[in-house]
């Protein structure tokens, strides 16, 4: 079991004739990811490496049987593109688009929640999902991630990080402790995903014994996904909050990550965390030992 | 991107949203030549990015043209929380009869836009908020949905905005709700929004701040971009692209992504150094910007030493190890680098970095983000 995604998930690539696109999505189906088709207005007919380009997503999926896609267009383009996704039949949808205008992301979020209230946008501007050894869409490494064993324990990565969710990963790797699945939800304004929808899912899902959730200043998801979890996850969890040293203020490129009026600090996220029952990190490498401690526990 | 009061009020004006008349002026001259223009009496009002203006004397009304001469040579050039007065934004005065309040944000939580309006205004927000917090109407928009006429009529009356106001604040809160979407803003507030004795509603301030993500479809932005205050770090960081924030530490910091780029300052703060900088050459950096960014680091003189810490997802190594190399060809840099590199094509950057001839003394590597911050917080003392 992994959650979102897995071994038969059939995965279109819209953007795949760019340079990320191409870059990437080949990445994705080196991994062993069911990468059947690609989309580019104008180049249906042709190819990247053997994968078939479509004129549209409808297209692909009728020739397909697609379901979800891998959206890596240009910030202009990204709201359509994941629209169009949502039409064509399209359930799950990563987007790692960076620098989407927040109303743009506002409008498109809450088009899908009318429209298509089945679809699951992950992203934007987000590192993806892998589930180790199954599937991975979007730009990580698929080799950091180590594999789920059959007997466990097994944990499951949430994370609003980019480079902190390759962090986690490779803070399991280093310590042999297998991965169920890994999810960046994105630091934007309107992620399409949050923390509670994968801590839903890790706490329902058999193969995900513990729980690793990466936060950051700015916002109150974290202190939400707290709430969620004095209430809802019996699963065992350790954290880390970036940006503890963080100045008020200052944007730290994440549209997400401010500290404004005493608001959203790593303090009072790793305090609600704490009381919550989670076990919370300094650093990425702690959160790792504190997980090594749970899993060691959970043997 | 935030908008000084008067930037704010010609983005309002964009969208008909009624303001005083006036002009911006640098120097003395032109702030009389502004005053004659506006009309007496006029408000001299100091133009800086922080609140409290008006206690520390940079707002002032003036009835002639020497009045207008003693305040603007008063306030130009006036510090005013570490912020100098370089401009003041000259107005024909208002006769206030209400105060009210409006503003628009995205509500994160709710993934909503969120419409706070008040029959309190010209005080802090915050303070209503703090003690009288029923006074504040909050409304969430779905962005789908927008704001209709009535729908803003229906908001100014559950404010309880008088009714010889309520169909003005209606119409502001329309064209206001225009200039944040189409506009778009991440901020869009007006703080007082008046009724005048003659029945008329206008916005007698403006705080507007622009998403920096929307900015290709703003050329209009342009002017704006020229006046921000930015440190001499940040415009060169900025002219190649970087997300730069300028800090007071010794280790000069490079990092991709800004969450990884937040860890790094908290790691280096941990084991017992100071950052001299938060830095994410982003997504997809290539050689170019990893140079830019030593550049940039190397502007800085208080740096003692470079951590560069990448974890490749869109990075790739090689690229990274690249920049590094071309950038030491092309700059001399003062201080040596700590380097941890992992996540994709990581080996083929080690293998780059370890066969291009740079002594030990310009370069080290270390394999975790812990060992490397150690090391090159050792470095900087």
């Amino acid at each position: 079991m992994a959650i979102f995604v897995n071994q038969d998930t059939k995965v279109i690539v819209q953007g795949l004739t760019g340079g990320q696109g191409k870059y990437h999505g080949l990445r994705n189906k080196a991994y062993g990811t069911q990468v059947v088709a690609g989309v580019t207005p104008g180049k249906g007919g042709t190819d990247v490496e053997g994968i078939p380009v479509y004129n549209s997503v409808a297209e692909a999926v009728a020739a397909t049987g697609a379901t979800a896609s891998f959206v890596t267009v240009p910030p202009k383009a990204a709201s359509a593109a994941i629209l169009e996704a949502a039409a064509a039949g399209i359930s799950f949808i990563v987007c790692i688009t960076e620098g989407i205008p927040a109303q743009d992301e506002a409008r498109t979020y809450n088009t899908l929640v009318r429209d298509f209230p089945n679809v699951r946008l992950l992203g934007p501007n987000c590192p993806g999902i892998i589930s180790p050894g199954k599937c991975n869409i979007g730009i990580t490494a698929g080799e950091i991630a180590e594999l789920p064993s059959a007997s466990g324990p097994n944990v499951g990565i949430v994370s609003r990080s980019g480079t902190l969710t390759y962090q986690a990963l490779y803070e399991l790797k280093q310590r042999g402790i297998g991965v169920s699945t890994c999810v960046g939800i994105g630091g934007d304004p309107v992620p399409g995903t949050s923390f509670i929808d994968c801590l839903r899912e890790f706490q329902n899902d058999p193969e995900t014994h513990a729980i690793i959730m990466i936060g950051e200043i700015g916002g109150s998801a974290e202190e939400e996904a707290a709430e969620f979890i004095k209430a809802n996850v019996t699963k065992p969890m350790s954290a880390y909050i970036a940006g503890v040293t963080a100045p008020a203020g200052k944007k730290m490129g994440h549209a997400g990550a401010i500290v404004s009026g005493g608001k959203g600090t790593a303090q009072g996220k790793m305090d609600a965390l704490r009381d919550a029952g989670v076990k919370v990190g300094q650093n990425p490498t702690e959160a790792g030992e504190l997980m090594a401690e749970i899993v060691a526990g959970l043997r | 991107m935030d908008l000084f009061e008067y930037q704010g009020k010609q983005y309002f004006a964009r969208f008909d949203i009624p303001v005083s008349k006036g002009d911006v002026a640098h120097t003395v001259d032109e702030a009389v030549k502004a005053a004659d223009m506006a009309g007496y009496p006029v408000v001299v009002k100091a133009q800086v990015q922080v609140g409290g203006r008006g206690k520390a004397g940079g707002i002032k009304l003036a009835n002639n043209a020497d009045e207008v001469r003693t305040h603007a040579g008063n306030i130009l050039g006036m510090d005013i929380k570490g912020h100098v007065v370089k401009r003041v934004w000259v107005e024909n005065a208002s006769d206030i009869a209400e105060e009210y309040y409006a503003s628009f944000t995205l509500d994160r939580g709710a993934k909503k836009h969120l419409l706070m309006l008040s029959k309190e205004g010209g005080v802090e927000i915050e303070e209503v908020a703090a003690k009288n917090p029923s006074a504040i109407l909050m409304l969430h928009i779905n962005p789908v949905d927008g704001l209709s006429a009535a729908g803003a009529m229906k908001a100014a009356v559950d404010a309880k905005i008088p009714q010889n106001a309520q169909q003005g604040v209606a119409d502001i809160l329309v064209k206001l709700y225009r200039c944040f979407t189409e506009g778009d803003c991440d901020l869009a507030e007006i703080n007082p929004l008046i009724l005048k004795p003659t029945g008329e509603v206008h916005a007698l301030d403006a705080k507007v701040s622009l998403d920096a993500n929307a900015d290709f479809r703003h050329p209009e932005w342009e002017e704006f971009k020229a006046t921000e205050e930015l440190d001499a770090r940040e415009k060169l960081a900025r002219e190649k692209g970087l997300q730069y924030i300028g800090l007071d530490g010794s280790v000069g910091i490079i990092a991709n992504g800004a969450g990884l780029a937040m860890s790094t300052l908290d790691v280096v703060n941990q084991v017992g150094g100071t950052a001299a900088n938060f830095l994410d050459i982003g997504g997809g950096a290539n050689a170019d910007l990893m140079a830019g960014a030593l550049e940039v680091i190397n502007s800085d003189q208080n740096v003692k030493s470079i951590f560069i810490n990448i974890f490749g997802g869109i990075t790739r190594g090689e690229e990274v190890a690249k920049g590094i190399v071309e950038a030491l060809s092309r700059v001399d840099l003062r201080a040596p680098i700590v380097i941890r590199l992992d996540g994709t094509n990581a080996e083929e950057g080690r293998s780059i970095l370890a066969n291009a001839g740079i002594p030990e003394s310009k370069l080290t590597s270390k394999p975790t983000m812990l060992e490397a911050a150690r090391a090159a917080v050792a470095l900087a003392k």
